[in-house]
């Protein structure tokens, strides 16, 4: 989706300039750098994530530091803003390697009870958009930042998910769980499942 | 006892399931499957793999990858599309947002879950419910009308043979026996104290609202119920056997939240199936014209809050069934 398309509804806060080199001036997120989108994210869900940061709950050199110098009014003005944006993909998710498509769609959609892993998709809702305000939208995040949480939480490094609920799930993954369940969200595109409901991309304009 | 093991004991885990657990089954344990961590303090120090745990169902459905593309299959596929959307694919007899796997975890394919293959060797099968010998569709029809809050199928129509086809699938190759372990959903200890509402209030808050929203009412997202409504107009209506608080407690104590299977109390489970069976939910479509008579005839037991007075409301007091017209298909 070019991005001279997009106009963003609002104009970013001044507090948002720093995230934006990393995370892209309309929150989309740079996959390559595995840095994820944060247009669209429910706003308590990212301020959760700025104080976890902040205060090592989820363990991250580069997000600490950022986070730390955050007022929890600041935190508020940055959740408020990215969670406005429309969800934007910087760019076509890779497809899916044939031999994980069934494993991947699997878990996300019926998940594997033998195995104590509830679909993806029963908390994350169909097609992975996410469920205010505790979901976060998984699809469409680059393979590798999804995988990378998994594995941080089967660590420890990440935590606050809420009654451990990712933990648990997480703990119970193999790493080809992981690998596949992460390269079928990524190929999945929420901006069509998500804007065409409830946030239209607005065109027309730079910005 | 060291300081690993207290916490199962407290939450409630006898000493002879933790053996079980640690023993047979290890490799069950959440625990065991992940590196070695520093837990965070909310994680529930018991939370086992799934229902089945504590069952001791030996019995392993088929892989639904399995089903046949065959005429029979297709059916079989139905039946299991049902389960999952149940509005989606059987819109004329639902009048709520639930679906069956709201209740029957993994599609009905998981012990400790009512799973269908359990429910299919069992019938026909005498029910004091309704005081006759029901054949496995006619149990089926109960739960359109009571769970489903809408009508029940005809016999023999699309639905209920789909149903019937896709929980022969499961079943093939089990005893057909009443008894087979993993039927219906497992035994939770007797409470220590009363199921109470406020303590159940509190047990929902922590462990439950994330999901299922402040008041009982789930949440949707683009218009599809993601979790499902517990009280409240969408939800079972009076008649259904999750309004028992003691089936409600050991669906609960087994099964929830997902992922997290017996990490509950069972007092716990207990005083939570008492808080969402001490709400308003629409009425028992085999209404006496009063709350009382109704109670008097198909609610008389302990299990049931109907035409009690809970946290200051007479519940049931809603007046005749509303008629369900069915959602065009």
């Amino acid at each position: 989706m070019p991005r001279r398309l997009l106009r963003r509804p609002v104009a970013p806060p001044t507090e948002a300039a720093s995230c934006a080199a990393c995370h892209g001036a309309f929150g989309e997120g740079l996959p390559a750098e595995n840095y994820p989108r944060l247009a669209g994210l429910p706003a308590q869900y990212i301020k959760a994530q700025l104080s976890y940061f902040a205060d090592g709950t989820r363990k991250n050199a580069i997000m600490a530091g950022m986070a730390k110098p955050l007022s929890p009014a600041q935190i508020t003005i940055l959740a408020d803003y990215y969670a406005s944006l429309p969800v934007t993909m910087p760019a076509p998710a890779a497809s899916v390697a044939p031999d994980f498509v069934a494993r991947g769609q699997q878990l996300a959609e019926f998940g594997d009870w033998k195995a104590g892993i509830p679909a993806c998709f029963r908390c994350h809702a169909a097609g992975g958009v996410g469920v205010p305000p505790y979901f976060p939208p998984i699809a469409g995040q680059s393979a590798k930042y999804l995988a990378d949480q998994i594995t941080a939480w089967q660590t420890g490094t990440r935590q606050g998910d809420p009654q451990g609920l990712m933990h648990s799930v997480a703990s119970r993954m193999t790493a080809v769980d992981t690998q596949a369940v992460t390269a079928y969200l990524a190929a999945l595109k929420p901006a069509a499942a998500v804007l065409g409901d409830t946030q239209p991309v607005l065109t027309g304009g730079v910005q | 006892m060291n300081a690993l093991i207290k916490p199962l004991f407290k939450r409630g885990i006898t000493p002879l399931a933790y053996a079980v657990l640690l023993g047979a089954s290890a490799p069950l344990l959440a625990a065991d499957a992940a590196p070695a961590v520093t837990q965070p303090s909310v994680i529930p120090a018991m939370a086992a793999l799934n229902a089945a745990l504590l069952t001791g169902a030996t019995f392993t459905p088929p892989d639904p990858a399995s089903i046949p593309k065959d005429e029979f299959g297709q059916v079989v596929q139905l039946g299991r599309n049902i389960m999952f959307e149940t509005k989606k694919y059987a819109p004329e007899y639902v009048g709520n947002s639930l679906s069956c796997v709201n209740c029957h975890t993994d599609g009905g394919a998981m012990a400790g879950s009512a799973p269908l293959w359990g429910a299919w060797v069992s019938y026909p099968a005498y029910r004091a419910k309704n005081k006759k010998v029901n054949t496995y569709e006619e149990r089926l029809q109960g739960c359109f009308r009571f769970s489903m809050n809408g009508k029940a199928p005809p016999l023999g129509s699309e639905v209920l043979v789909a149903l019937q086809a896709y929980s022969y699938w499961l079943a093939r190759g089990l005893p057909v026996d009443e008894k087979v372990a993993g039927r219906g959903y497992p035994n939770v200890p007797e409470p220590a104290l009363a199921p109470d509402f406020v303590r159940g209030k509190a047990v929902y808050e922590a462990q439950c609202a994330i999901c299922h929203a402040a008041n009982g009412e789930g949440r949707v997202v683009n218009g599809a119920v993601v979790f499902p409504p517990l009280w409240g107009a969408q939800s079972f209506n009076w008649g259904a056997g999750m309004g028992s608080i003691a089936n409600a407690a050991k669906f609960i104590y087994a099964n929830m939240p997902y992922g997290q299977s017996y990490s509950l109390t069972p007092q716990q489970a207990w005083d939570v199936a008492y808080y969402m069976d001490g709400q308003e939910r629409p009425q028992d479509p085999r209404y006496e014209g009063s709350v009382a008579a109704t109670r008097a005839k198909y609610h008389d037991n302990k299990n049931s809050l109907y035409g009690t007075t809970v946290n200051g409301v007479l519940l049931g007091d809603t007046g005749a069934p509303k008629s369900f017209k069915g959602n065009k298909s």
